[in-house]
C-alpha cells in the first residue's frame, strides 16, 4: 500500500542556502508521525515541502520527490497544488494570535474553505462550520461563529484554526508546533483534539513539536532531523527505548522527569550551526559525546534499523 | 530559625485600565495577598499560568512595581519604605534575569557594555579581569566580550543576561522564566549552570516558571498560583499535589515515556478574566470537586506544612 505521504530523498535549498539535504519521511492515513528537532534543523521546512508550499517562502525543492497519496507534488501544476491544501491537506500553524483574519468574524473565516473546497452553500456551509466548532467541544458553537477574532481566548482561537483545518474534510493534517503560544493546561486539551481527529476520523498527522513528551504520548512514528538531516526515524516505542542516535537520546534526557535529582539534567553543548556552517562529516559531531575524528570527515549514511533508520557512525550493536 | 532572607507579607498589586470620557475604569487585582518567606540559599519556584501574576510579583519582589500595599522584607530591610537612594544601594543586593534574551540585551551595547553598566549605575570601579571572570563563569569564551548581541545565539545571550545579574555579587536573585523562549537542549544547560553558580556563589533564588516540571526538578519548594493568588505551596519539589489545580497542572503534562501512555483528562475551560473574579474559589469554574461553597466562598491557605487553599484538598 502506497503511504499518504511519502518524501524521498527530499533536499531543499533557498537561493544557494541548501537547508534540507536528503530527507525521506513517509505517513501512512490513521497514523501520527513526530518530527522533531532543535530550532534551526528544517521541521517546519520538512512541512513546507510537504504541502507544496515552498515557493511562498522562495524556495525550492532542489532533489528528490514528494507525493501525496501516489501524486508527485512537482508534477502538478500551481492551480492543482492550490486545489490540495485546504482540501486534502490541512494545515494548523503555530502561533493562533495571527492566523486569523482580525477583521472578519470567526464563522465567516470557516465557512469559506467548505464552500471553496467542497462547494457548499452559504447555508450548508453554515451548519458544517457549526457542527465542526460543536465537535472541538466549542461551546455555544453559533455565538462563537459570529464573534470577531479579538474576543476569543488562545486556546479558543487555536480551536478555530483547526476547525478550518477540517473544514474541507483533508486527510493530512500538518501541525507545526501547534500549542507552542498556549497555556500548559490548554496545550493538553489541543492536543488530546488532535490525536482524537486521528483516532477517530481517520486522518493522517504530521505534527511537528519539540516536546518530546508530546511525542512519546500520541506519536506512531518520529522523524529526529538536525541540521537539515535526518538523524534517526522509527515506530516511537524503540527509539524511547533504545535510541540510536546520540542525537536522539541527548534531546530525551533534555526533558526533566519526575524523581529526576538535581544536577542529572544534561543540555546539549553548544548550539544548532546555521545552514551556512554546516559542520564537515556528520554535522552533529561537534556536539556528540560519541564523536570521534572519523566523524568530521566522514558523512554517516542512514542504515536500517529494525523498523527504522538511524545515520550514525557509531550505532549500538543490535542485541542479537 | 534565623531570619528568612526574603519576606513577602501580604502584597497586592491591582492595576487599573481603560477609563475615559464617561467611561469607567476598570480594576483588576494582579496579585493578590500573597505572602511568602524564603530562606537563604533556598530555590523557591513559582508556578502558574499565564495571567496568574507570577511575572507582577517577580516585579514587586524586586520593586521594579510599586505594590499596592503589603511589604517586600529583603535581609531585614524593608524594600517597600524606602527611597530612591537607599533603594538604589539595596539593589546591589538583589537581580533579575530576564525571560526573553533578545529584547533584554541592547542591540547597540557590545558584551563588555552591557557588563559594565551594572558598575555604573552603582557608581562602583569596574575591577580589573572582571569581564573576562564574568564570562568564564557562565561557560563564555573571553574574547566574547567585544561582540554584540545579534552574534550571539539565545543560550548565549541568555548567559549574558546572567552574567549581567551576577555583576555585583547579589544575594538574591529572581528568574523570571530565564529559558521560556530556549530549545530544551539549551533550557538543559541554563538550568545547569544556574544550579553551578547557586553552589558557588550560596546564591537565594526566586523561579518564575510555567512548567511544573522544570520547577520540580530545579526547586526545593513550589509555591502554585492562579489568577493572582496562592494556591498552594508545595514543601518539597516532590510532594503530592493537595490542590485540585496543581494535580491539574501536573495532569497536562506529557511524559517522554511511550510505555506509559495515560489518558489525559484535560481541564475544560479557560482561566477566568481577571477583571471579573468570581466570588468563590477563582478556579471553582474548572475543578472537578467543585461544590456550592467553592462558588460562594473564598478559601485561604491553611497553617499547615503544606499550605492549601482549597476546601476540598485532595
Amino acid at each position: 500500500m502506497s503511504a499518504l505521504l511519502d518524501l524521498q530523498n527530499v533536499s531543499v535549498a533557498i537561493g544557494s542556502a541548501h537547508l534540507l539535504d536528503g530527507v525521506s519521511l513517509r505517513l501512512e492515513r490513521g497514523q501520527t508521525l513526530g518530527l522533531v528537532g532543535e530550532s534551526g534543523s528544517g521541521k517546519s521546512l520538512t512541512a513546507m515541502a510537504a504541502m507544496g508550499l515552498l515557493p511562498l517562502i522562495g524556495g525550492r525543492v532542489s532533489a528528490g520527490t514528494v507525493r501525496f497519496d501516489g501524486q508527485d507534488l512537482a508534477s502538478l501544476t500551481d492551480a492543482q497544488r492550490r486545489a490540495l491544501r485546504g482540501r486534502r491537506i490541512g494545515f494548523v500553524t503555530q502561533n493562533p494570535m495571527t492566523a486569523l483574519d482580525p477583521v472578519q468574524r470567526i464563522g465567516a473565516q470557516i465557512d469559506v474553505v467548505s464552500r471553496l473546497h467542497l462547494g457548499l452553500t452559504k447555508h450548508a456551509a453554515r451548519a458544517r462550520t457549526l457542527d465542526l466548532l460543536t465537535q472541538l467541544r466549542i461551546p455555544e458553537a453559533a455565538a462563537v461563529a459570529e464573534a470577531w477574532p479579538h474576543q476569543l481566548s488562545g486556546g479558543m482561537k487555536q480551536r478555530i484554526v483547526i476547525a478550518m483545518a477540517l473544514a474541507g474534510d483533508p486527510e493530512l493534517i500538518v501541525a507545526d508546533e501547534p500549542t507552542t503560544a498556549l497555556d500548559v493546561t490548554v496545550q493538553a486539551q489541543i492536543i488530546q483534539i488532535l490525536a482524537g481527529l486521528v483516532r477517530e476520523k481517520g486522518v493522517a498527522l504530521l505534527l511537528i513539536t519539540h516536546d518530546m513528551g508530546v511525542v512519546a504520548q500520541i506519536c506512531d512514528r518520529v522523524a529526529v532531523l538536525y541540521a537539515g538531516r535526518l538523524a534517526e526515524e522509527g515506530p516511537v516505542a524503540p527509539i524511547f527505548a533504545a535510541p540510536q542516535h546520540p542525537y536522539t537520546a541527548a534531546l530525551i534526557n533534555c526533558i526533566p522527569q519526575e524523581g529526576m535529582a538535581r544536577g542529572t539534567l544534561r543540555g546539549i553543548p553548544g548550539a544548532v550551526p546555521s545552514a551556512r556552517q554546516y559542520p564537515s562529516g556528520c554535522r552533529f559531531h561537534p556536539r556528540c559525546v560519541k564523536a570521534t575524528a572519523e566523524c568530521a570527515t566522514h558523512i554517516p549514511p542512514l542504515t536500517q534499523r529494525g523498523d527504522g533508520q538511524a545515520a550514525c557512525l557509531h550505532l549500538p550493536e543490535i542485541a542479537p | 530559625m534565623t531570619a528568612p532572607m526574603l519576606q513577602i507579607e501580604a502584597l497586592t498589586k491591582r492595576f487599573q485600565t481603560g477609563g475615559g470620557f464617561l467611561k469607567r475604569p476598570r480594576a483588576m487585582l494582579a496579585v493578590r495577598d500573597v505572602s511568602l518567606a524564603i530562606a537563604k540559599g533556598e530555590v523557591v519556584g513559582v508556578v502558574g499560568e499565564s495571567g496568574c501574576g507570577k511575572s507582577t510579583l517577580a516585579r514587586l519582589v524586586l520593586r521594579l512595581l510599586e505594590p499596592s500595599s503589603g511589604r517586600v522584607i529583603l535581609d531585614g530591610t524593608d524594600l517597600t519604605s524606602l527611597g530612591p537612594s537607599a533603594l538604589r544601594a539595596a539593589r546591589k543586593r538583589m537581580a533579575m534575569v530576564f525571560q526573553d534574551p533578545y529584547s533584554s540585551l541592547d542591540p547597540r551595547f557590545s558584551v563588555a557594555d552591557v557588563l559594565t553598566e551594572p558598575f555604573t549605575v552603582q557608581r562602583r570601579p569596574l575591577p580589573p579581569g572582571q569581564i573576562a571572570e564574568m564570562l568564564t563563569a557562565v561557560g563564555l569564551p573571553p574574547e566574547m566580550a567585544s561582540s554584540h548581541p545579534h552574534q550571539l545565539s539565545g543560550g548565549q545571550r541568555q548567559r549574558v543576561g546572567i552574567a549581567r545579574a551576577l555583576a555585583l555579587r547579589p544575594e538574591f536573585v529572581v528568574l523570571d522564566e530565564p529559558t521560556a523562549s530556549l530549545d530544551v537542549s539549551i533550557q538543559a544547560q541554563i538550568i545547569d549552570l544556574l544550579a553551578g553558580l547557586r553552589d558557588q556563589m550560596g546564591l537565594t533564588y526566586l523561579f518564575i516558571s510555567h512548567d511544573l516540571g522544570l520547577v520540580r526538578y530545579f526547586c526545593d519548594r513550589i509555591v502554585v498560583m492562579y489568577l493572582g493568588a496562592v494556591v498552594e505551596i508545595l514543601p518539597t519539589a516532590d510532594a503530592q499535589p493537595r490542590h485540585p489545580y496543581t494535580r491539574a497542572l501536573i495532569d497536562s503534562g506529557f511524559t517522554p515515556d511511550p510505555t506509559r501512555r495515560r489518558a489525559i483528562a484535560p481541564l475544560s475551560g479557560e482561566i477566568p478574566s481577571p477583571f471579573d473574579l468570581p466570588p468563590g474559589c477563582a478556579f471553582a469554574g474548572r475543578c472537578p470537586h467543585a461544590t456550592d461553597r467553592c462558588r460562594t466562598e473564598r478559601p485561604v491557605l491553611d497553617a499547615t506544612m503544606h499550605p492549601t487553599a482549597c476546601f476540598h484538598p485532595l
